[in-house]
């Protein structure tokens, strides 16, 4: 049995301690990400917490030079943009991330398709220090 | 009859819209009642505002933009409509078209017979970080956001996706903007009456008037292709990618249609319908496309009995030029990777195979959010009725479709309107 259960924000208390977790439909055996209570496919009640590897692939992927509020406190802006991509985790389900280490001043360059691994990323001060996914080129 | 599901059918009888862009000095019940006056001076047989049976209203966020939520009885009593039904309607960027769905539906059922649609959005009282803020709420804020996306990025990440997918080179992206500021300069109503040839050359004209050096753009690519005369925003979306921040309001009048031509001897008759949803962005199966968009004009094509081919004129929600693209796609107007090249071929223009967003759609004409789908009719009416003016379609156009997107496409509502002679 898994620490974590079906609610919602089990997702972040994972991300916390550097585990990515989705939930596995008993019945159909898709995954999903975050974990749902309701199988996306097939409807059932009947889904377990599971841990992803963390591993995936780019499918899409954009540089934001303008960010909106939060991320600007984090200290990015035009001259400092940051990458934002969609993964798709290696057992199926995709997820929406931070993307780093790749060539922000020349999107054209980061292709889909290419590999990655999970990490994590903190952004806010102190108090409001929260963990988020992230996903760098494996 | 060909809308075999609902119980009786839907006309159109009266349209009209403020104009769009950024007024400081009007609220939004302002706006709303400027539509509401042009619609009523369109009705060409005169009309009682008596009978008048529900109200809805297509708006997105009052509660955020102008801290007023509870939208629709409030403006109902503002022009002495009380104590009829009113709704507020809100499907994010569609919850305009939504509204003209969910009347036409109340008519269909027999309920009522005659119904006002209002679409209505003031944007500009808030710094546009607090609009990005606002507009992010129709988003999955648990999930979507917290990665840092926005809303120029989720459709930046889906023109990267098709990019990969069919090899649509940037420059497709500018032909959907260049066109639809043409369009726009020809639209009175219009946010933006320039041309970007016009943009560009004032750009280079203040340069020499500042003593600053005048960039050497040639043309209109030269210059969306240079971060500095087109920033970039979320990459591939550059500035004029984007559609502006706005102010505006829409209306339009519906009603039972074997009681239309008691208001005029043209309306326009629904006669396709189609509304789909979906999750977020990470959650579908395609990013280059825009499913619900594909779902939905399957319904309006199959309700109307029609093909893509028979569409004279469509005004599609281009909040972001790679939405254009996907959704003359998602339409059926070309085939899948078609759009691009149908974009660069000039298909997409007043006098190409398939002319659309003659008003200058969301780009050029303006996004006030909750008012663009009532904003897409009011352009259908005047060109199914040829009176648009400078940007009339020749040919004598009989069908036009609208297409509205929520979100980055969790929403779509699909709606075809016909002129009978």
């Amino acid at each position: 049995m898994s620490e974590y259960t079906l609610t919602s924000k089990n997702f972040y208390k994972a991300l916390k301690q550097k585990q990515l977790i989705g939930s596995k439909c008993q019945v159909c055996g898709s995954y999903a990400i975050p974990q749902r209570q309701i199988c996306p496919k097939c409807h059932s009640d009947q889904n377990e917490i599971t841990t992803y590897v963390g591993s995936g692939t780019l499918k899409a992927f954009t540089v934001i030079f303008v960010p909106p509020v939060k991320m600007a406190e984090a200290g990015y802006n035009a001259k400092n943009p940051y990458c934002v991509g969609i993964v798709e985790l290696d057992e199926g389900p995709r997820i929406s991330a931070q993307i780093l280490d790749v060539d922000i001043l020349q999107p054209e360059n980061i292709k889909i398709g290419t590999k990655m691994e999970m990490t994590t990323i903190t952004r806010g001060e102190e108090a409001d220090q929260t963990t988020f996914l992230a996903f760098r080129p494996a | 009859m060909k809308n075999h599901k609902w119980s009786r059918g839907v006309a159109v009888v009266g349209a009209g819209m403020s104009r769009f862009g950024a007024f400081a000095d009007k609220t939004s019940r302002d706006l709303f009642v400027e539509a509401y006056q042009e619609m009523k001076s369109s009705i060409d047989k005169g009309f009682d505002p008596d009978r008048i049976d529900a109200f809805y209203l297509g708006n997105f966020s009052s509660d955020q933009f102008e801290k007023q939520a509870h939208l629709a009885p409030i403006l109902a009593s503002w022009i002495g409509l009380s104590p009829i039904a009113s709704v507020r309607v809100e499907n994010a960027c569609a919850s305009g078209g939504i509204a003209i769905r969910q009347a036409a539906l109340a008519i269909a059922s027999g309920e009522y017979d005659v119904v006002l649609v209002g679409g209505l959005e003031k944007m500009t009282d808030l710094d546009i970080s607090a609009v990005t803020e606002a507009l992010a709420t129709a988003a999955d804020t648990q999930f979507e956001i917290p990665a840092g996306f926005t809303f120029p990025g989720f459709y930046a990440a889906m023109a990267t996706a098709y990019m990969a997918e069919h090899g649509a080179p940037r420059e497709a992206f500018y032909h959907v903007s260049i066109k639809n500021h043409e369009n726009g300069a020809l639209n009175d109503k219009a946010q933006f009456g320039q041309t970007i040839k016009q943009i560009m050359e004032s750009k280079k004209k203040r340069a020499e008037e500042k003593g600053r050096p005048v960039p050497e753009w040639q043309n209109e690519i030269e210059f969306l292709s240079d971060p500095k005369g087109n920033p970039n925003i979320a990459w591939p979306m550059a500035l004029f990618d984007c559609s502006p921040v706005s102010d505006g309001g829409a209306v339009a009048l519906l009603v039972a249609e074997d009681i239309a031509k008691e208001f005029t001897d043209t309306p326009l008759y629904l006669i396709g319908s189609g509304q789909a949803s979906d999750g977020a962005l990470p959650d579908r199966e395609t990013l280059a496309s825009i499913p619900a968009a594909e779902a939905a004009a399957k319904q309006a094509y199959a309700m109307a009995g029609l093909t893509p081919d028979d569409i004279d004129l469509a005004e599609v929600h281009d909040c972001f030029t790679i939405a254009e693209i996907m959704a003359i796609e998602d339409l059926g107007f070309f085939p899948r990777g078609g759009g691009w090249k149908a974009a660069m071929e000039g298909k997409t223009a007043r006098d190409g195979e398939h002319p659309v967003n003659t008003s200058g759609g969301l780009k050029a004409k303006g996004h006030p959010v909750g008012a663009s789908g009532v904003g897409q009719l009011n352009e259908i009416w005047k060109q199914l009725r040829g009176v648009a003016g400078a940007r009339q379609l020749q040919g004598n156009p009989r069908i036009g479709l609208a297409h509205n997107v929520g979100g980055s496409g969790q929403t779509c509502v699909v709606n075809i309107f016909e002129r009978r002679d």
